[in-house]
């Protein structure tokens, strides 16, 4: 069946193939990268496209391929893991308050609203600054960021779910909240985190070159895009390639999630299929 | 009506509560004595120097009475001086804030207005590799990230026009030519992901209100399309197009935080990140508290014109 429509959906299928090698690029950096990230070269400095690298060279001499495959590594990791967090807390906020109602309802998503009331860069921000730059205070700035998101996203179709007939049978044979709650709730759900997930993974990637970018997130010299891309701005009328590629970089990550996540969207809602 | 209102109120007092609070706990989250690390690396740290940056933070008080004390002071526009300068935080936030805000204000102008015409063209071409074309376009304008357009855009413009002045930033009030021609490059960037989504909504809320009855009714009475396009079915479309504008300019003043670096403009940006290399954790607060107040404060004005514009809210 997956197949099926697999097949049917062109878009879909890009999309995953894109996202797949930007996947393999990622995890496979070690072993495809031409060079060593680190490798210094003071006579190769600052150099266009040539046979030998690839995409150019930065202002240390080393090869933009080689960092931008690296740089999709730190990124990814990053990303994968605030966005996984945000889910995990997310998530279980936004079920166990759909579920259990009342005052814990309550409290949990006002708190959530208090969250979600700050502009996502400007918490980020806040949070960097009481934990310092690096690349994990930037995923746990992320991740704070978008669980409001997930629990509001997931406790309104499982405020649904939980007047529906077949929670009320698991209740009446007896099964334990926690196993209605993870067992019948949350798999019907699973497309609609499936769907955020993936439009969150490509927004997160450009928060985070972002915050990369302006100094807060990964610090040199591990590879990062948005370091990059701030590292190459000084050199722009030397030499724009470093920038240039690592922007590019980010874009088709980002994009490639963006373009899942839509494409998911149209295969897996029922209301939409049909429609173009 | 009134219900909706006081609910909403009491809400929005809420969440500003909740923001002051978390605001207020980041200084005493940070790991280690915040006092020793604002203290910094260059003075010699004496028990005399952190007994007396602590009163004047006023870290040697109770937590309950330093926050009253703090969102009190708040409240009345006074966020003490700048820990270096000396200067007032409220004045500081006050020079960078208006870069920002006319960087956010012309990239959603930008956006906003671009955006009705373009979704209408997307919703009425439909069908077939016009179709995925702009969805793909959509989405390809959605995670181009703006910083990186801004420098590409400095690249190319410095190649093809030199002379233009495109980094820096000059009042307003002194020079209005020379401001919108700095402030031309940067707007676009952070417009175009703007456009990108807002065109988006507006292709789907068209593609709705153009199967509603009521546009069946119009076109049966002999309107021409135009008419039944721009003055029935997009009146129609715009309603969640508000709503959504709001939601933006959060998006926005993060977007232009970091666009402002690319092209040098002293804004909010500058201020805040200059406030984290210096450790100058008053003014990081102040300035997260009084942007969020903000933007919680215009996303609540938006709701209530909503209320006033859609007599369906209403009930």
């Amino acid at each position: 069946m997956i197949w099926s429509r697999l097949r049917r959906n062109k878009l879909l299928t890009f999309a995953l193939v894109l996202v797949a090698i930007q996947l393999i690029l990622a995890v496979g950096a070690p072993w495809i990268a031409p060079y060593d990230p680190m490798a210094q070269s003071v006579a190769r400095r600052l150099r266009g496209p040539t046979m030998l690298n690839w995409l150019g060279t930065d202002q240390l001499g080393r090869d933009v391929l080689t960092r931008i495959l690296y740089g999709y590594r730190t990124s990814l990791i990053a990303c994968v893991i605030a966005v996984g967090v945000a889910l995990f807390a997310g998530g279980t906020l936004g079920l166990v308050s759909a579920y259990y109602r009342g005052w814990l309802d309550r409290i949990v998503m006002r708190l959530m609203d208090v969250l979600f009331a700050f502009p996502v860069m400007l918490l980020a921000i806040g949070i960097i600054a009481v934990l310092g730059p690096h690349t994990y205070s930037a995923a746990a700035a992320i991740a704070v960021v978008y669980t409001p998101i997930f629990a509001r996203l997931l406790r309104g179709p499982a405020l649904v779910l939980c007047e529906s007939e077949y929670v009320a049978g698991a209740k009446a044979i007896g099964a334990s909240d926690s196993r209605i709650i993870f067992m019948h709730i949350l798999p019907n759900l699973a497309s609609v985190i499936l769907v955020q997930t993936s439009l969150l993974l490509s927004a997160a990637i450009l928060v985070e070159a972002s915050l990369s970018f302006l100094g807060l997130g990964t610090q040199p010299p591990t590879p990062s895009l948005g370091l990059m891309l701030s590292e190459g701005r000084n050199f722009l009328l030397l030499s724009p390639w470093s920038a240039i590629f690592a922007g590019f970089g980010i874009l088709f990550l980002s994009f490639g999630f963006n373009l899942l996540g839509d494409a998911l969207r149209d295969t897996l809602d029922p209301r939409l299929r049909g429609q173009s | 009506m009134n219900r909706v209102l006081l609910t909403r109120l009491f809400d929005l007092v809420v969440v500003l509560f909740g923001v002051s609070v978390i605001v207020f706990l980041m200084i005493r989250l940070i790991p280690g004595d915040a006092v020793a690390i604002m203290l910094g690396a260059n003075t010699e740290i004496t028990p005399e120097r952190m007994a007396e940056l602590n009163r004047r933070v006023g870290l040697d008080r109770p937590v309950i009475e330093q926050y009253l004390v703090w969102a009190g002071a708040a409240l009345r526009g006074d966020f003490g001086t700048s820990l270096w300068t000396g200067r007032p935080v409220a004045g500081e936030i006050l020079i960078h804030l208006w870069p920002t805000l006319e960087l956010t204000f012309l990239a959603l102008l930008i956006g906003a207005v671009l955006s009705v015409p373009v979704g209408c063209l997307m919703a009425q071409t439909r069908g077939g590799a016009a179709d995925v074309a702009m969805r793909v376009g959509a989405i390809a304008g959605l995670t181009i990230p703006s910083f990186w357009l801004g420098i590409v855009m400095i690249i190319v413009l410095a190649s093809i026009a030199p002379g233009f002045a495109s980094l820096g930033y000059v009042p307003f009030s002194e020079d209005p030519l020379g401001n919108l021609q700095r402030m031309l490059l940067p707007s676009i960037a952070l417009a175009l992901p703007i456009l990108a989504n807002l065109s988006r909504l507006v292709r789907s809320a068209m593609l709705d209100a153009l199967g509603q009855d009521y546009v069946r009714t119009a076109r049966a009475k002999g309107l021409s399309e135009r008419r039944v396009v721009y003055k029935h079915a997009l009146r129609n479309a715009l309603i969640p197009f508000l709503t959504s504008v709001g939601i933006m300019t959060g998006y926005l003043l993060g977007g232009a935080i970091v666009v402002e670096q690319v092209f040098a403009i002293p804004g909010l940006g500058r201020l805040i990140l200059g406030a984290i290399a210096e450790r100058n954790y008053p003014l990081i607060q102040a300035t997260i508290l009084v942007v969020t107040a903000g933007f919680v404060l215009v996303n609540f004005l938006v709701d209530m014109l909503y209320m006033l514009v859609d007599p369906r809210v209403r009930a």
